[in-house]
């Protein structure tokens, strides 16, 4: 049997994807800026894509931009918005648990001269809002949150945190990471106040190499990809015709029985934890089942490295991701896993299991059977 | 330009009465080594020489490339080749053959001519003389040297006249298969691809073995391993990768064994294990890429302990050098980057925080009596679940 519950680093594409995809490549392969009509044909494609994007978020269809994925997308908000804003002022404010498609960019903002303040978190994952609240200053031009934490599936307070960043300050932009959150939150920016939004096609179903990034009509923004001038000048560069289209049909998809496969997700959550907590010596990261995201639990199995339960589920067609990076040469704890705190004994032996509209509960139970088994065998060799 | 390569070797020339074997080898060796190459090449061997004629348009870059990894190979010179069209044009081809090959002239030079067809009007030192004169005379800034020239300039008269002068390092040593065959324990490190590639370089042929432990280390490092093969293979020809499956007796000795001497009781056993596929794939020495005092497991007293298993001589031809030499060898060679990709090895968990570093061999031996009741079936288990790859570079 197998088990794929690592759905947080990439998903199965859906057939209907898969389906666009071909056509695309195929047969409806022209270049949406060329003027004949094959050229047209192409276009429809995006068309159609941005306007079932933009109906997701109930925005308009102009405020969506397409991007390589998640990265891009990420790149593009935090630079693109500091270089358009320096005027205004360069302080940028973060957490201290955000994805690297954010840490480094701000890194390299802070480089260039740009003020970086990183919020900390609490032991389940979540920003203190007073803290933000008092860090918010005149000179504050962008703050930039995740949805959902990749790691351990801890949810930030967004439509709270958008309402101290807009009243606090009125020009302060507000960017969010929903990589991990799009499609498993019903996420409305214009209510909720956010000024962009990061979202990649490949953790919802689509292809990989693909995303986008909502931005509010009025903010200001530099394009950072400069050629042909295509999506408006904003982001140069012929339009990725099949990535699009499968994202497009994918973030549809998504959203149909939102919430009878939310529910489900919550409830094989809820069936796992539970089952794994009746194994000696587990502890479970962040927020409760109920709390936190539906797709993300991040167990410690206390006196079992991670890599080695890693390697030892994937030889039994399990596939897990490892909670921190680990190699012979240099080990660097992750800064999610440092930023709640985690004893280092948990750090290393932290496993992340992440769920899927597809996962069943057959994949789950097979899981904790091969679970049980292995790990008093893991546990006798742990390091002397 | 150039329309041949002439070889020069230089050791394999003193080989007497085996000479021909050599030789023979060499040129299969070089054969081996276009065949990747974009163009068609006929590799001949002629009154000593060999010579790599390009029969078609080629990338000469990457020709040059090619045989500068073939064992043997001491210099490659490039040649042009010109009809025999009477001395005049041969005194206008080599001037252009200057013109076009030293933009900037060297100051000193000599001339060097062989007169293989003997029914040639000129002599040898008539050809030197009067080609030496057109040269002072067309480039008044160049001077004769015959002791130290900067140039060399060799015409061999044939059917068709040969010039050439430069001569481009080849990497020595013999042609690959010319001296055996040897099994590499090979780790994913930087040590040991190199130590492959010094011995092949002497015209050994290479087999490996890798010891996998899953799920302590991962399928990565399996496949990284895999690619320091197929590397190294690009010097010495496909090698045998044979895989170990290490897990179970790794385990094994680190229930019955003191933590400390897990590593030293290890290696002896891999020792064997590479040994005894050694013997049965006619392997004549085993190789590692061990360097005195480098870890704890290559101390004078550690080698000795695990050289002490085994009855074929171990080359270790890294063992004096300090680890920047060997990094300097790896990059040249470009298996550097690839060994030192990081990615999850979890082998570290069995690793002592304090190894031995003077291991007494009368008290590794008592240990491993603890060993005696299940250890001989589970290297009979591994020897018997090996994989074996071949690494080529496709």
């Amino acid at each position: 049997m197998e088990a794929y519950l690592d759905n947080s680093a990439t998903t199965r594409c859906y057939e209907e994807v898969r389906d666009v995809v071909v056509k695309t490549m195929m047969e409806d392969y022209g270049n949406p800026s060329a003027m004949h009509l094959k050229g047209v044909e192409a276009e429809n494609y995006v068309k159609e894509a941005k306007n079932a994007i933009a109906a997701t978020l109930k925005v308009a269809a102009k405020e969506i931009f397409f991007t390589s994925g998640g990265t891009e997308s990420d790149n593009w908000a935090l630079i693109g918005t500091a270089m358009a804003n320096k005027r205004s002022g360069n302080h940028i404010i973060t957490t201290a648990i955000e994805h690297s498609a954010v840490s480094a960019p701000l890194k390299y903002l802070e480089e260039q001269g740009f003020e970086i303040t990183r919020l900390s978190v609490d032991n389940q994952g979540v920003i203190r809002l007073e803290e933000l609240e008092e860090t918010i200053r005149p000179e504050t031009i962008l703050v930039s949150t995740m949805y959902v934490n990749n790691e351990i599936g801890a949810v930030e307070p967004v439509e709270k945190i958008a309402a101290i960043i807009h009243q606090k300050n009125p020009k302060t932009l507000y960017h969010v990471d929903a990589i991990q959150g799009y499609g498993k939150y019903q996420i409305y920016p214009n209510k909720v106040g956010i000024d962009m939004l990061s979202v990649s096609g490949h953790k919802i179903h689509g292809p990989k190499g693909v995303g986008f990034l909502y931005v509010r009509n009025g903010v200001k923004i530099t394009p950072m990809i400069l050629g042909g001038g295509q999506q408006m000048g904003m982001r140069s560069g012929t339009d990725n015709v099949p990535g699009i289209a499968g994202l497009g049909v994918a973030a549809k998809q998504i959203y149909q029985d939102f919430k009878a496969k939310n529910e489900k997700l919550y409830e094989l959550k809820g069936y796992f934890i539970e089952e794994l907590q009746k194994i000696e010596n587990v502890h479970i990261h962040g927020m409760s089942a109920e709390e936190g995201a539906p797709h993300i639990i991040s167990a410690a199995f206390v006196g079992v490295r991670s890599e080695v339960l890693l390697h030892t589920l994937e030889d039994r067609g399990i596939f897990v991701s490892a909670g921190s990076a680990c190699s012979t040469h240099k080990r660097t704890p992750s800064a999610t896993m440092m930023a709640i705190r985690a004893d280092q004994e948990l750090r290393e032996s932290t496993v992340r299991f992440s769920f899927s509209e597809f996962t069943t509960k057959e994949e789950l139970d097979y899981t904790l059977e091969v679970l049980k088994e292995v790990l008093p065998m893991l546990r006798k060799f742990s390091r002397k | 330009m150039f329309k041949a390569f002439l070889i020069k070797y230089a050791e394999i020339g003193i080989k007497g009465k085996n000479r021909h074997l050599f030789e023979d080898a060499l040129v299969k060796q070089i054969r081996h080594a276009l065949k990747r190459v974009q163009g068609e090449f006929e590799v001949t061997k002629e009154q000593g020489r060999i010579y790599v004629n390009c029969l078609s348009e080629y990338d000469y870059d990457e020709t040059v490339e090619s045989l500068k990894k073939v064992f043997g190979i001491a210099g490659i010179c490039p040649v042009v080749i010109v009809e025999d069209e009477g001395f005049e044009k041969l005194c206008e081809d080599v001037l252009d053959y200057l013109k076009e090959v030293y933009p900037t002239k060297p100051a000193t030079f000599k001339v060097h001519s062989r007169r293989a067809r003997k029914n040639y009007p000129k002599e040898s030192m008539q050809i030197n003389c009067d080609l030496g004169e057109k040269i002072l005379e067309t480039f008044p800034e160049m001077h004769v040297d015959v002791h130290n020239p900067e140039l060399l300039l060799q015409v061999e008269i044939r059917s068709k006249i040969y010039i050439y002068s430069k001569i481009i390092p080849g990497p020595g040593g013999m042609p690959v298969g010319t001296n055996g065959k040897a099994m590499l324990l090979l780790s994913g490190g930087i040590d040991s691809p190199v130590a492959a590639y010094m011995i092949a370089k002497r015209g050994v042929k290479i087999d490996a073995v890798y010891f996998h432990a899953p799920p302590y280390t991962s399928e990565r490092a399996k496949q990284k391993v895999v690619d320091l093969a197929k590397i190294v293979s690009r010097y010495c020809g496909p090698i045998h990768l044979h895989v170990i499956n290490f897990t179970d007796i790794q385990l094994y000795i680190y229930e019955k064994c003191p933590h400390e001497e897990l590593t030293i009781i290890m290696r002896r056993y891999m020792m064997k294990i590479a040994e005894h596929i050694a013997k049965e794939t006619d392997c004549l020495g085993l190789i590692t890429g061990e360097s005195i005092g480098q870890v704890a497991s290559q101390t004078l007293q550690s080698l000795a302990a695990t050289n002490e298993v085994c009855t074929l001589p171990v080359y270790r031809p890294v063992i004096g050098f300090d680890k920047q030499e060997i990094v300097d060898i790896a990059e040249k060679i470009d298996t550097y980057e690839t060994s030192i990709l990081p990615f999850e090895d979890c082998c570290t968990i069995f690793v002592a925080k304090h190894p031995v570093t003077k291991p007494s061999l009368k008290i590794i031996k008592r240990s491993e009596t603890h060993l005696e009741e299940k250890i001989d079936e589970l290297v009979k288990t591994a020897l018997e679940t090996k994989e074996v790859i071949i690494a080529r570079e496709d």
